[in-house]
């Protein structure tokens, strides 16, 4: 059924087509209209057997949904932010213990300086915790990613991380196409667990493991990612075939046929992307997008078939390693190990800084004709980054850095060039 | 064939338990006890936390007819039961993390409510440093929700796996690695830590006690009523440490009741957030008998001693006294 509705309520009410059994909902922007939807529809009597808890943290959110997964129920809890960070001991546990929980994270910046805006530093900076990471490129597949997260992570015993982009993604008012209850279920089976606290049969989770088994532990996890590697495409061939459309799978490459540049991006940001390619494309220019929709496990593979066949490659990222550069393009660089190829890190959109098609088209000119710099930081004001550093070197105590740019900024107003 | 009657703890009020009544008799003299917290495990010799932590889920799993599952904190109790691959836990347990047992005892709890399954109960554990400061997020949170989770907090006074750090459990004047016994204020500080019974019962949940692994049958009678109840409940259990306390380990027993004797560990229960019940101290002994065999303490004594230290011990356990009315000649 079409329905003209906000991203978050159409997450909302995807999580519910999924019968969860345990809710967590803590309060953060921009995912909060998430747990609120889903809160509305418990206590509505719309989604039944099911518990809806209020919870005091993001910490207490992920460990109850933790007790919940492994007492055998289909858990759930949305995050973003400084929320996802304070839930980071227990984002590893769940990985750890194998419990498959889905959690959205509404991508925002982390602070300090505080900002609730959008880039994906906070999903970007649990990389490494063991979670499978879809990224969504619209509203639509927010909810697609959804019903496939929970099948995907109940079959390996994984936790699903489902990361749509803060505001851009959740507040849109767009058009979805909301599958009906029958249709879900057919598609996503109870959960069977692996593992469950059971009177009937007693078991111990989470016991402590030495140098004699822990290594072997964590492979399995990678392992499993591996297996994930084959599963979500054919999850997502799966879901195509039941709901007549393409959502999800490991990546997506768009009018990359006889490119010679191919842009890397992921979430909402490939639509910008995909229109300034057109655009330059009927300027005559051989350029394509490859979006990744599987950030973790990352597929190599399939990264790599798409890209080997180009003379450059830009990744466009809102995420950044301080003291590095770019997280995607560092994966992105091992798929591309050993092929002779021009590589661009754009760093843009951080803290919710618009991209507009006229940076990514100028940016993308500059690139084509190799004059960008290998690390770009797209529409960065120089002007107010190097009047702090002078302020800097002129004096000791300079004050604190965000006020100092603000005042030279001349407004507290989002800036966008 | 009769057999003879035994007081068991000659010198004490405790009678033997054949003088009781079958269904009175303590859980663990019944050959089906369910041994939750089997032999084997690597406790120290006269763990205070072993033994509270046996009587505890024993008489929870008698009161739930074996319908029980326990969400367990990081800590002592964890690492000496489950060094991979043994485990000595003969229940459905699951450890997280250091700091949400209770939230872990939440998700179960609700998982078990939404599948139907209310005769399965929840119970969460860990130790002072778990409950009392790195988990009280979660535990006042899953107060204040009333989820339907007995916590036991066994309190054995600071962080004993990590090798005896101060916690916010941690007695006035302790000497632990933290608050190490040098310079003119040895020992932890006065006038910080906090009390958790009663902050729990700021929450007016349903029940709440406190209990020490001296006198077993209260505690297991605690235990037993609180999962007659539902809703959160809570049971502190004063649980001696003989390496953190500095203490012999024969002496684990005999602490804990001189901790209960002294006044400084009140021993009652609560309802709705008002005192139901104390266990009532019929001689009230001097702080010093309780002190004097912990080395912990070692540095209010002897000749460079603090005399002014024992003085204000003593003045807290006179407080607790008027405060609970612990007095059996106050009445």
């Amino acid at each position: 059924m079409h329905k003209q509705i906000e991203g978050s309520r159409a997450v909302a009410e995807a999580v519910a087509l999924c019968r969860p059994e345990v809710i967590c909902a803590y309060p953060i922007s921009p995912q909060t209209h998430i747990v609120e939807g889903l809160g509305e529809l418990v206590k509505g009597g719309e989604l039944t057997r099911c518990e809806f808890i209020n919870v005091e943290s993001e910490f207490a959110a992920m460990s109850v949904a933790i007790g919940a997964s492994a007492a055998g129920a289909r858990s759930y809890t949305a995050t973003a932010s400084q929320g996802l960070l304070f839930m980071v001991e227990a984002i590893y546990n769940a990985s750890g213990l194998g419990l498959p929980i889905v959690m959205t994270v509404a991508n925002r910046a982390i602070g300090a300086p505080i900002n609730i805006w959008n880039d994906h530093s906070d999903s970007m900076s649990q990389r490494d915790c063991g979670w499978i990471q879809l990224f969504a490129e619209s509203n639509q597949e927010a909810l697609d990613l959804h019903i496939q997260a929970f099948k995907l992570g109940e079959e390996l015993s994984m936790p699903v991380m489902v990361c749509m982009d803060g505001f851009i993604l959740t507040h849109a008012y767009e058009r979805v196409d909301m599958p009906a209850q029958a249709e879900v279920d057919a598609f996503l089976p109870a959960y069977e667990p692996r593992q469950v606290l059971d009177p009937a049969d007693p078991v111990s989770i989470g016991a402590m493991v030495g140098p004699e088994a822990f290594m072997e532990v964590r492979y399995l996890a990678h392992a499993k990612q591996t297996m994930a590697l084959e599963r979500i495409p054919q999850i997502a061939a799966e879901f195509e075939q039941r709901f007549g459309r393409k959502s999800g799978g490991l990546v997506r490459t768009y009018r990359c046929e006889d490119a010679e540049t191919i842009v890397v991006a992921l979430g909402s940001v490939l639509g910008t992307l995909k229109d300034t390619v057109d655009e330059l494309r009927n300027d005559g220019h051989r350029i394509g997008v490859l979006g990744i929709q599987s950030f973790r496990p990352f597929p190599l593979a399939a990264v790599r078939a798409a890209l080997q066949g180009a003379k450059r490659v830009v990744v466009l990222e809102k995420s950044f390693s301080v003291g590095l550069g770019g997280v995607v393009s560092t994966d992105v660089r091992v798929a591309l190990s050993g092929l002779h190829l021009h590589g661009y890190t754009v760093v843009a959109g951080l803290g919710g800084r618009a991209i507009t098609k006229d940076s990514l088209a100028r940016t993308l000119h500059e690139a084509m004709a190799d004059k960008l710099q290998p690390l770009t930081f797209m529409d960065l004001d120089w002007r107010i980054v190097n009047r702090q550093l002078e302020r800097e070197a002129a004096t000791r105590r300079s004050g604190p850095i965000a006020e100092n740019l603000l005042r030279d900024v001349g407004t507290v107003a989002s800036k966008v060039h | 064939m009769t057999a003879p009657i035994k007081f068991y703890q000659t010198g004490t009020f405790t009678v033997g338990n054949r003088l009781l009544s079958p269904e009175q008799r303590s859980v663990q003299s019944s050959l089906e006890r369910s041994n939750s917290l089997n032999s084997g495990h690597r406790a120290c010799q006269g763990c205070g936390e072993a033994l509270g932590a046996r009587y505890a889920v024993d008489a929870a799993m008698r009161a739930t007819k074996g319908q029980l599952i326990a969400a367990n904190a990081t800590g002592c109790l964890e690492v000496f039961s489950t060094p991979y691959p043994e485990t000595s836990w003969q229940l459905p347990w699951i450890h997280s993390l250091f700091g949400n047992a209770a939230a872990v005892g939440t998700g179960i709890s609700a998982a078990m409510k939404v599948k139907g399954r209310s005769d399965v109960r929840v119970i969460a554990q860990g130790g002072d440093g778990g409950t009392t400061d790195i988990g009280f997020g979660c535990l006042s949170g899953m107060f204040e929700r009333n989820d339907d989770v007995l916590y036991i907090c066994y309190d054995n006074e600071a962080y004993m796996n990590t090798g005896v750090q101060r916690s916010s459990a941690t007695p006035p004047a302790a000497r632990t690695a933290t608050t190490m016994a040098v310079g003119a204020d040895p020992g932890a500080q006065f006038g910080q830590g906090k009390n958790v019974p009663l902050i729990a019962m700021a929450h007016e949940i349903p029940y709440v006690a406190t209990a020490t692994v001296a006198d077993l049958r209260d505690l297991e009678a605690k235990v037993e009523r609180a999962m007659g109840m539902h809703g959160a409940r809570y049971l502190h259990i004063l649980v001696p440490c003989p390496l953190g306390w500095g203490a012999a380990s024969q002496d684990t027993i005999k602490l804990a009741r001189l901790a209960r004797e002294t006044g400084l560990f009140p021993v009652f229960e609560a309802e709705r957030g008002e005192v139901t019940a104390v266990t009532k101290i019929r001689h009230r002994v001097p702080v010093e008998e309780y002190l004097r065999p912990q080395k912990r303490f070692a540095h209010i004594f002897g000749s460079k001693g603090h005399p002014q230290m024992l003085e204000r011990i003593q003045a807290q356990a006179d407080r607790n006294i008027r405060r609970f009315g612990l007095l059996e000649d106050d009445q």
